[in-house]
């Protein structure tokens, strides 16, 4: 069984049709990395993933339960509030921005969520914040504000926040673009580790490299459509034009 | 030599003389002071609070609460709040023919400054709310914030730091603008120290009022200071 389901996905933006027939599968513990040119329709298909957006056509299923089903046009049809609030448990989102509560601290940011929206024990969520943050190199800073924090930092904490929830599956939209490049590397260590542990994990990244070395499959996306996917090595050593040419922009 | 001890004396006594006077003056003044500083807090309790139901009547969905609410908020802020006080005053009478009693009078004031303040704290509540950037919102949503949590836990505690400085400011005019109950000659500061002045034909009153204005004043600035200072350890 596949942990995310996207079936025939379209979405339009005042007349744009941003993402037009997409379609994909993600199964637990595989790395997905989508890649392609600015515009074309990567954080859209992220944000209609996570329920930020909502899909005009298409279906999306996590774990066998239907968010999204479509009728005999094709249309979406939402699944009822109750049972999206329980999907909404199944994923995180890791933002280009971050997107961290400034007026909490570290460990408040991280804590927060697991305690007064899930109700867990105190002792539990304290425990598993103060891990994830000395996984993710923080430990010395639970008392820091976010300001206070560089912005790997406040990346790293961001991504021990969703985290904390035990998501199925985690998003990433673009992680690293919002920092300098000598702060992508810590990054992109943190996300390599989680793969390591086999986390679930959908991808939007420009970082080629990365991409190859972490990536189980890649999805080279343009003009909302899926031009090429497959494994790193067949994606990179691909004959479609449109995919060389897009390397290639990238290597000069 | 001895004349100058008689000025000495004089000046001395001249000075114990205005200081008896200053003193008789402000307890005189004491029962306006109260009145005002009364005016002053329920116009704050309740403004702040109508304050931020108009607020969400103005960043309605609906346009039939919307649009009534901007209406509001136009009329409150355009119009001076010494004619409000007088339509709220007369217009049962004007209106309905109510016989108006004098114990409606400090109601009129009260009902007149907290609408009329509510209107200022409203903008200032939707500037503070819509300066909230939506990912503060998205990322509440994807941690599975429902939309009371979200506003109670992410957005109201950003918002009130935001806020802090303009409420300060609107604060201030309030300590002032409570003279102008004086218009329905409610006894309070201002009222009090004008009958006093042009009884006793003396500047003393005026006197007094403006120290009691300014020291005011001066607590609530204060007072906003602290709570600034205190909401400071994030930006
Ligand atoms: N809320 C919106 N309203 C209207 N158009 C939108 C909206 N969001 C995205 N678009 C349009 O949809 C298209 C795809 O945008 P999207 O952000 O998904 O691209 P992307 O692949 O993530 O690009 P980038 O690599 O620059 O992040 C763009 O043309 C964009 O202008
Ligand atoms: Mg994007």
């Amino acid at each position: 069984m596949y942990l995310l389901e996207m079936n025939h996905v379209r979405k339009t933006f005042e007349d744009v049709e941003v993402l037009k027939d997409i379609s994909l599968k993600v199964k637990e513990g595989e790395v997905v990395a989508i890649i392609g040119p600015s515009g074309s329709g990567k954080s859209t298909l992220l944000r209609c993933a996570t329920l930020l957006e909502t899909m005009d056509g298409g279906e999306m299923i996590y774990c066998g339960e239907h968010a999204v089903h479509s009728d005999k046009d094709g249309n979406a049809i939402y699944a009822k509030p109750d049972v999206l609030k329980k999907i909404q448990t199944y994923f995180g989102l890791v933002f280009q921005n971050f997107n961290l509560f400034p007026h909490f601290s570290v460990m408040k940011n991280v804590c927060h969520a697991p305690l007064k929206v899930q109700k867990r024990d105190k002792a539990e969520v304290e425990q598993k914040a103060r891990e994830l943050l000395h996984k993710m190199g923080l430990e010395e800073k639970e008392k820091q504000y976010p300001f206070q924090l560089s912005g790997g930092q406040q990346q790293r904490v961001s991504i021990a926040r969703a985290l904390a929830l035990n998501p199925k599956i985690l998003f990433f939209d673009e992680p690293t673009s919002a920092l300098d490049p000598e702060l992508t590397g810590e990054i992109l260590k943190v996300i390599k580790d989680l793969a390591a542990e086999h986390m679930t994990m959908v991808i939007v990244t420009h970082e080629m490299n990365f991409a190859r070395n972490v990536a189980d499959h890649i999805i080279f996306m343009e003009h909302g459509v899926i031009v090429e996917e497959g494994s790193p090595e067949e994606v990179f050593h691909s004959n479609n034009p449109r995919m060389q040419e897009f390397l290639g922009k990238l290597e000069k | 030599m001895v004349e100058i001890r008689f000025e000495i004396v004089e000046l001395i006594n001249g000075i114990k003389d205005f200081g008896l006077y200053f003193v008789h003056m402000c307890s005189r003044l004491a029962e306006g002071m109260v009145v005002s500083v009364q005016i002053f807090f329920c116009t704050l309790f309740f403004s702040l609070l109508l304050g931020l139901v108009v607020a969400f009547g103005r960043m309605s969905k609906h346009f039939i609460v919307r649009f009534p609410t901007k209406v509001f908020i136009s009329i409150m802020r355009g119009t001076p709040l010494m004619l409000q006080l007088l339509v709220i005053y007369f217009g049962p009478w004007f209106m309905f023919g109510m016989k108006i009693s004098s114990g409606y009078k400090m109601t009129a004031v009260l009902i007149g400054f907290a609408i009329n303040y509510a209107a200022y704290f409203a903008e200032i509540y939707r500037a503070g709310i819509e300066a909230i950037p939506v990912g503060q919102y998205e990322a509440a949503k994807l941690l599975g914030y429902n939309k009371a949590q979200t506003f109670i836990y992410i957005v109201m505690p950003q918002v009130i730091k935001r806020i802090v400085p303009p409420v300060a400011n609107e604060t201030i005019t309030l300590v002032k603008d409570t003279s102008l109950a004086y218009t329905l000659s409610v006894i309070e500061m201002f009222t009090l120290t004008k009958q006093i002045a042009a009884a006793e034909t003396s500047m003393m009153p005026f006197v007094v009022a403006g120290i009691f204005y300014y020291i005011f004043n001066l607590v609530v600035a204060v007072t906003f200071e602290y709570i600034e200072k205190k909401l400071g350890y994030y930006r």
